[in-house]
């Protein structure tokens, strides 16, 4: 029982991780109509920033609004020079140009970081655990993130819901035409959602940095997974990609951690571990099947 | 007009007659590696033309057909593995090494697998379902690496290629010539299929697919169709290149591969015929030359890429003719 209990706050941590991925991403999307695979790379280059900062100082404070800047000025000068140019190409422009941008990025990090993984400190304050059930010790970071991920979707409630510029990103999300033909500034308004997913992208980059390893390839490895969270949820709903990620996070951690026993009641004990690892990872992709089967447009469909 | 008309063919049969004659030619030129270049540049180039059907004449962007291609290799694989282990697929499907069988084998089995994901993916549209293609292309990349019994993550060796009657595959230019081969059978049926009242259709969805609807076509049904020949073209592709390489793996299926086809098409040129085929050659050559001078020739290609996405509209192809037509 405990460790299912365990289990499932896991699940929590990493769901709240690939909301944070999400939000920036079906936000981006919804507003901005732009599909962007580049997402991953920001949060990569949020964790190096991030790590490095850390290493380098020994300051946790300090590391993250390095990695929040640095994430966000990538965000924005990715937004300048290159996205802005393909508002009005098609889905498969906008693939391919971050697509490159993938490579570049990766190649670069290589040049500046080499190729082996970096592992960044976990902060003194939160290093410890606590005892959350009786025989249930839980590291204190991993209460940190779900809680920060919590907080940010509050606050990203409260900004799209009740704030000048939320309303604006709703009404962009609506009726782009309309929005500009009232007077705003729509290409700064898409400059600031950009940095806003950046932004947030860096966050989870850093959070991830002492649980999981900081390497090239993190991004990409994230950003499949946030796809499958945008599209159960319903591309550009925030709300769909808050309990789709939770889903997401919870149904994936649970299905890696029991299936290799489970199965390992009808095989052999090696080829069990291989094959409920191979299941355990397709299980959200068939989660999604089925969820497109029920309902094509996600769980949550925008309300546009 | 009727000089380009008429020039096409004749194009088409100087190429052709140029990689019939590139085996003795590479051997008088002492570049013997050439002609496994070349080989590998006519795989890619049938897997970047099947890709282009969905892509560039049905307008939907498929950011997973590397799994097509990798089930194709696999079929290969799988079936070598078992003919040399002699123990029957799942107790009653005999392994085989024979070409003639693995080949339409591996184009069966991933035009079924197309058949399911196509028939899932394309109850959406859009920025979905490039998201979705991409996710169950994953989904399939996940299944290989768990399959132990065929190598999991270090892929699957096939200790020689498949067998033709009559003809020696332990020779590297047969296997050339077998490539070349399928490739030409593969772009005539690819002519005909473009010049198909089927293309046709596909052309009007792409344009518009609510006025296809109302002329009374049934728009979902043509899409599957479409979506499933182009995975059997990529696992063609697959089968040929498993046979190339000796040997099958994970790595043909992961979601990078499905870029670089994507990218063969672009730099091509979206929607032409023999665009694919040019846009592997470019890419495959410029793969090796940046990588001969660094390790990082990723970042080259990359940049490349994001050129000939923000300033060319149509590819290697298309500038080539601007740059042509800006001459004369």
């Amino acid at each position: 029982m405990t460790l299912f209990f365990e289990q499932t706050l896991n699940g929590l941590q990493f769901g709240v991780m690939l909301f944070l991925m999400a939000a920036g991403l079906t936000l981006i999307f919804g507003i901005m109509g732009i599909i962007n695979l580049a997402h991953g790379s920001i949060y990569m280059v949020g964790a190096y920033a991030g790590t490095l900062v850390i290493t380098e100082t020994g300051s946790f404070l300090l590391g993250v609004p390095a990695a929040l800047a640095v994430a966000a000025i990538t965000g924005i000068v990715m937004e300048v020079a290159v996205i802005r140019r393909l508002y009005r190409r098609d889905h498969l422009d906008q693939v391919l140009a971050t697509f490159a941008i993938i490579l570049i990025l990766n190649q670069a990090i290589t040049i500046f970081f080499g190729r082996q993984p970096l592992f960044a400190p976990m902060p003194d304050a939160f290093s410890g655990s606590v005892e959350l059930l009786p025989g249930l010790f839980y590291p204190v970071y991993r209460l940190v993130i779900i809680l920060v991920g919590l907080a940010v979707a509050a606050g990203l409630y409260i900004l799209i819901n009740r704030t000048r510029i939320g309303m604006l990103v709703r009404a962009g999300s609506t009726n782009r035409d309309m929005v500009r033909a009232l007077g705003v500034d729509i290409r700064m308004l898409y400059t600031v959602v950009f940095a806003l997913g950046a932004l947030l992208a860096g966050l989870a980059g850093l959070m991830a940095g002492p649980v999981l390893a900081v390497q090239v390839g993190m991004g990409e490895q994230i950003l499949i997974t946030t796809f499958v969270v945008v599209v159960i949820g319903g591309v550009g709903s925030i709300k769909g990609a808050f309990y789709a990620s939770l889903i997401i996070g919870v149904v994936d951690t649970l299905l890696r951690a029991y299936l290799p026993g489970l199965l390992r009641q009808f095989m052999v004990g090696s080829e069990a571990d291989a094959l409920g690892a191979g299941i355990s990872s397709m299980g959200i992709y068939l989660l999604m099947a089925l969820v497109l089967l029920a309902r094509p447009k996600g769980l949550f469909v925008a309300d546009s | 007009m009727s000089i380009s008309k008429l020039g096409r063919p004749l194009i088409a049969l100087a190429v052709l007659a140029l990689l019939i004659a590139l085996p003795l030619l590479a051997e008088a030129m002492g570049q013997p590696a050439l002609t496994s270049m070349v080989a590998r540049i006519l795989i890619y180039g049938i897997a970047a033309a099947s890709l282009n059907i969905v892509l560039g004449y049905g307008g939907m962007v498929s950011f997973g057909h590397a799994a097509f291609f990798g089930i194709g290799g696999y079929v290969v694989g799988i079936l070598y593995a078992h003919h040399a282990s002699g123990d029957p697929l799942l107790g009653f499907i005999p392994g085989t090494n024979q070409l003639l069988i693995t080949l339409p084998a591996a184009i069966l089995v991933s035009g079924l697998a197309a058949l399911v994901i196509g028939a899932l993916s394309l109850r959406t549209s859009g920025v979905q379902f490039i998201m979705i293609t991409l996710a169950f292309a994953q989904m399939l990349f996940f299944l290989f690496v768990s399959l132990k019994a065929y190598g999991g993550d270090d892929g699957l060796i096939i200790r020689r290629a498949n067998e033709v009657p009559w003809l020696n595959m332990r020779d590297k230019q047969t296997v050339y010539y077998v490539c070349l081969a399928v490739t030409t059978v593969f772009f005539i049926l690819l002519w005909r299929f473009v010049n198909s009242r089927f293309a046709n259709v596909l052309n009007g969805l792409r344009q518009s697919e609510k006025r296809m609807a109302a002329i009374g076509l049934p728009a979902y049904r043509y899409k599957l169709a479409a979506f499933v020949i182009s995975g059997m073209g990529a696992g063609c592709a697959g089968a040929l290149m498993a046979n190339f390489l000796r040997f099958a793996s994970p790595d043909m299926l992961h979601w990078t591969k499905s870029g670089e086809l994507m990218v063969m098409v672009i730099l091509g040129g979206v929607g032409t015929l023999f665009g694919p085929l040019a846009g592997a050659a470019v890419y495959i050559a410029l793969e090796s030359i940046l990588a001969s001078w660094t390790e990082y020739w990723q970042l080259g290609v990359g940049m490349i890429l994001l050129f000939v996405v923000l300033y060319t509209h149509g590819g290697v192809q298309a500038l080539a003719q601007r740059l042509v037509g800006r001459q004369t």
